[in-house]
């Protein structure tokens, strides 16, 4: 029988996937990919805590749609974003973007 | 009635040289002779109504016990209530008469003295503001009316020891002035403060009341501390040893005002201080022992070096600490009639010879060393007549003024103690050997072709005459009316002349005169080869026991060495701690800014493990936060 715990398990997993990827990447792009999959992970956990605590209310999943949406704008802000960047300093490695620095 | 107005508007008697201080100081000083005019009238006007003062105690019976007081409320806040006022029993009649007497005698005498100077109205202006302060002073009812006028004195010494301001020396002469005695003035303060904090008031007759009472439920401790920082203040304003050092040199200002202020008056002021808070030392053995032994030591040490002095201003100028020295003496040992008496015929035979002396620099076109003069007595047979009167005077001679007061010194002392009995006649020995030697040195002897002398104009003369007078008669006069039963502290003492310790004194000063005479007036014993003799001694008296250049040497070591150890303290310690803050931070904001690396990740790495350890925190060391969610 799949529980609440598998579903947060699944989670967790695909938060820390992202988590590791958004600390160690290179490529911005690869770092909102990253950042996708955090907000991703997060929409599980609502899910599954709307489905399995509160089933009467549709709270939780109300909430991940807003979330999606909101994700799907970061993602466009943040791809244009990166092509400024890119159209500025030939770079979309994150290590070469340190020019705020001391 | 005359003395009955006099005695009623005795406010009168400062308040006008006051007036005319302002006046002359404002629009007249431009007008040499209206200035002096003013002067010499509010002088006149004062010395009737002192008179009439004086007239008024004798006739209405007022004695040190029951004196005539008014008051004016001055300063009332809580805590705290001053009056100005005027306070006359026989000791401030007597001071009132003798200052604005050798006032007059000093501003008439400045008429020739000062003629042509280009000051003159300045001058008459300090001397109207000095007589306004030494009289306010006077009359005090209280320590703090007493101490403002106490300052101004000080302030008018210092202008007029100034006088000659474009000279350097006089410039500071009178910051020596100024700046040695206010070192007294300081202990002064705090006496006054302490008598406040103790008693919570500062006027004359409350004190004399609240005192004795004082001591005889708390016992003289404090008092005696009190009694020992009151007299700082007559050290340093009288001259006392070791707080002297300014009076020689205040002889930087002109003449009259030596005799004035640096003879008469003023420096008195110290004594007559004690005097008039003799109900506290009175009660004080140990304050009183100070007073005598301060006073004995002065004489002593005063009268020692000026038998060497070549100055005929500074050979009166430590004359003059030598018988302040004197007056203490008698204060210390008890006898607050021999004191001001001697004060008074001090005043007189003092002023005299410095207006004498005066004289003879005026003729000698300012001709101080008195080996430069000599043979004066056929050129300026009025000055000269007034010297011997003088120095007969101050030697103790018989019947002249200081006979009388010097006597009852001596027989204070010798009733008191025999070393200080000693000293007051070894000291008398002296005086009359210095004296004598100006005497025969300037006036006698052989004439200095280069001189070419006149006698003093007639304006001179004639306060040489009346103070001559007044030098011959001052001491006799007063004696014979019973002096102590009116000016006195305690019960009326009718202690008579004691023909043994008048007799001693008198033989010893003919002796001094002699020996002075054959030393300086015949030539038949070297001085010099005296002086070669004991070359030491000569040389410590010389040079005045080395005290200013002690006191330099202490100036620049010890206070200059403070001063730079300070400088030291600040430059390193306090400065180097406030410049070490700012460099603190400013290493530190260095250090700390290299954590901004620029990087993102390590800045979400940093955020996301600061998360860890506040949720771990949560979970295990206060989970209570949570309300009990993750139990």
């Amino acid at each position: 029988m799949i529980g609440l715990v598998h579903y947060l398990t699944v989670g967790t997993l695909l938060f820390v996937i992202g988590l590791y990827g958004l600390l160690t990447k290179r490529n911005i792009v690869a770092v909102l990919m990253c950042i996708e999959l955090m907000l991703n992970a997060v929409n599980i956990n609502l899910i599954a805590f709307s489905r399995f605590i509160t089933p009467e209310l549709a709270t939780g999943q109300v909430f991940s749609l807003f979330t999606i949406t909101v994700a799907a704008c970061e993602v466009t802000v943040g791809l244009a974003l990166v092509f400024r960047v890119y159209h500025d300093r030939d770079t979309v490695l994150a290590d070469r973007l340190n020019w705020l620095r001391w | 009635m005359f003395h009955e107005y006099a005695l009623q508007h005795a406010w009168l008697i400062p308040l006008l040289p006051a007036i005319a201080f302002v006046l002359i100081g404002l629009w007249l000083r431009r007008v040499p002779l209206l200035s002096a005019g003013l002067a010499l009238a509010v002088s006149i006007a004062a010395f009737l109504l002192a008179c009439g003062v004086g007239q008024a105690v004798i006739a209405q019976g007022i004695t040190v016990e029951q004196p005539f007081i008014q008051r004016v409320p001055w300063v009332a806040i809580s805590g705290l209530s001053l009056d100005m006022g005027v306070f006359i029993d026989p000791i401030t009649a007597m001071m009132l008469v003798v200052v604005t007497l050798v006032s007059l005698m000093v501003q008439i005498y400045s008429l020739g003295y000062m003629q042509g100077d280009p000051g003159f109205g300045r001058f008459y202006a300090y001397l109207s503001l000095f007589v306004a302060a030494m009289l306010g002073l006077v009359i005090s009812v209280n320590f703090i009316q007493l101490f403002v006028f106490w300052e101004l004195v000080g302030l008018s010494s210092y202008l007029l020891i100034g006088y000659y301001f474009y000279k350097i020396s006089a410039r500071e002469a009178a910051k020596k002035a100024f700046i040695t005695t206010r070192i007294g003035d300081f202990g002064l303060l705090l006496g006054i403060l302490f008598l406040q904090i103790l008693f919570g008031t500062l006027d004359f007759a409350q004190l004399g009341l609240a005192i004795p009472a004082y001591v005889q439920q708390s016992g003289t401790g404090l008092l005696t501390l009190v009694a020992l920082l009151i007299f700082l203040g007559p050290i340093g304003k009288s001259g006392q040893f070791p707080l002297h050092v300014w009076l020689p040199d205040a002889m930087e200002g002109p003449t009259p005002v030596s005799a004035l202020i640096h003879a008469a008056t003023m420096v008195v002021a110290g004594v007559y201080l004690v005097a008039r808070v003799f109900f506290l030392f009175d009660l004080l053995p140990v304050a009183l022992q100070t007073v005598a032994w301060t006073g004995a030591i002065t004489a002593f040490f005063a009268a020692s070096i000026a038998l060497t002095q070549r100055e005929i201003k500074r050979i009166l100028a430590y004359s003059t600490i030598s018988q302040l020295g004197y007056m203490m003496l008698a204060l210390g040992v008890g006898s607050v009639t021999a004191s001001m008496f001697h004060l008074m015929t001090h005043a007189f035979f003092k002023a005299l010879l410095f207006l004498a002396a005066g004289a003879v620099i005026h003729a000698l076109h300012d001709q101080n060393d008195i080996f430069a003069m000599g043979g004066l007595r056929h050129k300026m047979p009025v000055t000269f007549a007034a010297m011997t009167v003088g120095v007969l005077a101050i030697a103790g001679i018989p019947p002249f003024a200081g006979f009388f007061s010097k006597d009852e010194i001596l027989l204070a002392a010798a009733q008191a103690s025999w070393p200080l009995y000693l000293m007051a006649v070894v000291t008398s020995g002296l005086t009359a050997f210095y004296m004598a030697r100006l005497l025969f040195v300037v006036f006698f002897g052989p004439e200095k072709p280069d001189n070419h002398p006149h006698e003093a104009p007639l304006s001179m003369c004639i306060p040489l005459g009346v103070l001559g007078v007044l030098a011959i008669v001052g001491g006799f006069v007063p004696y014979t009316y019973h002096f102590g039963d009116w000016v006195r502290f305690g019960p009326a003492s009718h202690s008579g002349l004691d023909w043994a310790i008048a007799g001693t004194s008198t033989a010893l000063a003919l002796l001094s005169i002699g020996l002075a005479w054959l030393m300086y007036g015949s030539g038949r014993v070297s001085a010099e080869r005296l002086a070669w003799r004991f070359p030491g001694l000569y040389r410590l008296s010389y040079h005045k026991y080395y005290i200013d250049e002690l006191y330099q040497w202490l100036n620049q070591t010890v206070v200059g060495g403070i001063g730079r150890a300070l400088y030291w303290l600040d430059l390193y310690v306090i400065d180097g701690i406030v410049n070490g803050l700012g460099k603190l931070t400013l290493r530190l904001g260095d250090g700390l800014r290299k954590i901004q690396t620029g990087q993102v990740q390590q800045y979400g790495l940093v955020l996301f493990g600061a998360i860890l350890l506040v949720a771990a925190w949560l979970v295990w060391i206060e989970p209570a936060l949570m309300g009990g969610v993750l139990s």
